[in-house]
């Protein structure tokens, strides 16, 4: 057992920066007004400056302007927003269907399926054994009465990345409207809106050492989107409730933090990881793109051994990972990307996730290979799938 | 907050008991599938005079609550003679457990559908089944609903990969629909044939694919 726990799960959520940490106090303790306006009193006036300052911080990384940010509580809050709220601007005017593709997270999944319920008709483009989309089935599904395209930047669970310029060029050639997921793509993989036609953008701060419950959505400037929770009229009457202040400015400073170096040694972890994994444990399968991937995601299937168990005695010796195997999740499914890229029901439930952050070194991965290699080589001796 | 696991169960999970196989096993038993995620494996040697379970092995592809509660069955069967081993009950491998989450409950009954299997396999190839119902489609497709459709994650029944099955004068005729170079033809011919082939009046299993 190690003395701490090697946590290599930063897709599920990273730990807090310090210094974002030391960004967001004065806003809880001195700056803690909500936002005035410059008719206001000084202490709100001034919480004002650090939301529009935050503002202009995710903004410039994306290559957008300020308004179109809107600070929300996360990636699930981002997709629920841009999708339900573009279906309900246009619902009237252009029709009721949507396009999404079959491994996004269940935060577009499950808005579809709602819409679904509701009437619209939903199509799910598929996708190939390494994750990619099949831009030629994109292209003939969308109709005239699609009111949106919904396709992740990059996916959770193994990493692969989508070529959204391509898809951003059909659904501009097709006059539709494209929203994309770049929660585990953001800061990893530039996205540049003054180049790139996208019209809406999911964006969380957990996944980059930034707070939790806080995040973003870009809406270009124009895109029809109705508000779909009432109150007041913050964020400029997109999004009603007091903005989360200390959260917007910690999630600046997040991004603010991140640099060429930093997504560097990321891939250098992900790489030797591959390199190590490959090399000395025998039966296993890549998932995802080994090319178009983003730099903190390694996903591999060790075959003939089930992931709860294999996670279950991974942490009994200090180290955290996912897998997409049904007995992991509550639900009992296994994961529907491994499934949406042709993986049968042997390679979701062995597969596991290595997801690396900023305090992860490659010690931690040699310390996990080697632990790997110890339980897949138990497990596998009890297996009566493996050939002994 | 700890995990939804007695320390029991961890400790069974962590150093299973009886795990293994057994070469040229009396009777065994092979329940679940890769599909569904749990898989069991379960291997006797019976004492032919005494009809007492003396050595049992258990092999596993499943998670910690599958793995602990076919270490557990392994204990409370070894040394008992047949019928009482068929007497023990998922409750009973639960209660030794000192309990497992709900949800995790058909990982578990795995285990103990597999020693029943095990059981079954010992007493057919034995002579020792009493009650000889004779084998009808409905026998089939019990027996056949214990093999599952790995691209489904549900048994061949259910998923109707199975569109038809004929007894005649033992003879029995399962036609699959599957293609024979399908990737997984190979292994579910092979668990049809494990699942049909020991019932008393049946002497000839022909697996159908179709082309």
């Amino acid at each position: 057992m190690l003395d701490k726990m090697i946590y290599l799960d930063n897709s599920a959520s990273t730990r807090l920066d310090e210094r974002v940490m030391d960004a967001m106090k004065p806003y809880y303790f001195d700056t803690y007004a909500v936002a005035t306006s410059e008719f206001g009193y000084s202490m709100g006036i001034d919480a004002k400056e650090g939301l529009e300052a935050a503002r202009e911080t995710i903004a410039a990384s994306l290559g957008a302007s300020a308004e179109e940010i809107v600070f929300t509580s996360g990636e699930t809050e981002s997709s629920n927003m841009a999708i339900k709220g573009v279906c309900a601007a246009l619902q009237k005017k252009k029709g009721e269907h949507i396009i999404v593709s079959k491994i996004e997270d269940f935060s577009v999944l499950n808005t579809a399926k709602n819409l679904e319920k509701k009437g619209y008709t939903v199509d799910y483009i598929s996708v190939d054994a390494e994750g990619i989309l099949d831009l030629e089935e994109l292209k003939n599904k969308i109709r005239d009465d699609t009111v949106l395209v919904s396709i992740q930047h990059a996916n959770q669970e193994i990493g692969t990345l989508q070529d959204l310029d391509a898809i951003a060029k059909i659904c501009k050639e097709k006059d539709v409207l494209l929203h994309t997921d770049a929660t585990h793509s953001y800061t990893r993989v530039p996205i540049d809106v003054s180049k790139t036609p996208v019209d809406l953008i999911s964006m969380s701060a957990h996944t980059i050492h930034g707070p939790r419950g806080v995040g973003a959505l870009y809406v270009r400037k124009g895109t029809p989107l109705d508000k779909w929770m009432d109150g007041g009229y913050q964020e400029t009457n997109r999004r009603a409730g007091l903005e989360n202040i200390p959260g917007a400015v910690g999630f600046a400073k997040a991004v603010e933090l991140v640099t060429p170096d930093e997504i560097e040694f990321l891939k250098s972890l992900r790489d030797y990881t591959f390199e190590r994994v490959f090399d000395e444990i025998p039966h296993v399968t890549l998932n995802g793109s080994k090319t178009q991937r983003t730099p903190q995601n390694a996903n591999i299937t060790f075959h003939y051994v089930e992931g709860e168990s294999m996670t279950l005695h991974l942490d009994m010796r200090g180290f955290a990972v996912s897998t997409g195997s049904a007995c992991f999740s509550r639900s009992l499914e296994a994961s529907h990307v491994i499934l949406g890229i042709g993986g049968d029901h042997e390679r979701a439930h062995g597969s596991i996730r290595f997801t690396f952050g900023r305090y992860n070194s490659k010690e931690d991965v040699d310390a996990i290979v080697d632990a790997m290699k110890e339980v897949v080589s138990q497990l596998r001796a009890i297996s009566p799938l493996f050939n002994k | 907050m700890k995990f939804p696991y007695t320390e029991k169960v961890l400790e069974h999970f962590k150093n299973p008991r009886n795990v293994g196989k057994l070469e040229n096993p009396d009777g065994k038993g092979l329940e679940g599938s890769p599909a569904c995620g749990d898989m069991v494996a379960v291997y006797l040697q019976v004492n032919p005079d005494t009809q007492i379970i003396e050595d049992i092995k258990f092999e596993s592809y499943g998670c910690a609550s599958n793995i602990a509660t076919a270490s557990i069955i392994t204990e409370l069967a070894k040394g008992k003679t047949i019928e009482e081993a068929k007497k023990i009950s998922w409750q009973e491998a639960t209660e030794e457990l000192g309990g497992l989450p709900p949800v995790k409950a058909h990982c578990s009954v795995l285990a103990v559908e597999g020693l029943r299997a095990a059981i079954r396999d010992y007493e057919e190839k034995h002579g020792l089944v009493t009650e000889q119902e004779p084998t009808t489609p409905d026998v089939l497709r019990s027996r056949l609903k214990h093999v599952m459709n790995p691209m489904a994650g549900l048994d061949i029944v259910r998923t109707e990969l199975v569109t038809k099955m004929e007894i005649n004068d033992g003879v029995v005729r399962i036609l699959l629909d599957l293609p024979s170079n399908h990737q997984f033809a190979a292994n579910i011919k092979e668990e049809v044939l494990e699942k049909i082939e020991s019932l008393w009046d049946v002497k000839e299993v022909n697996v159908v694919f179709t082309e």
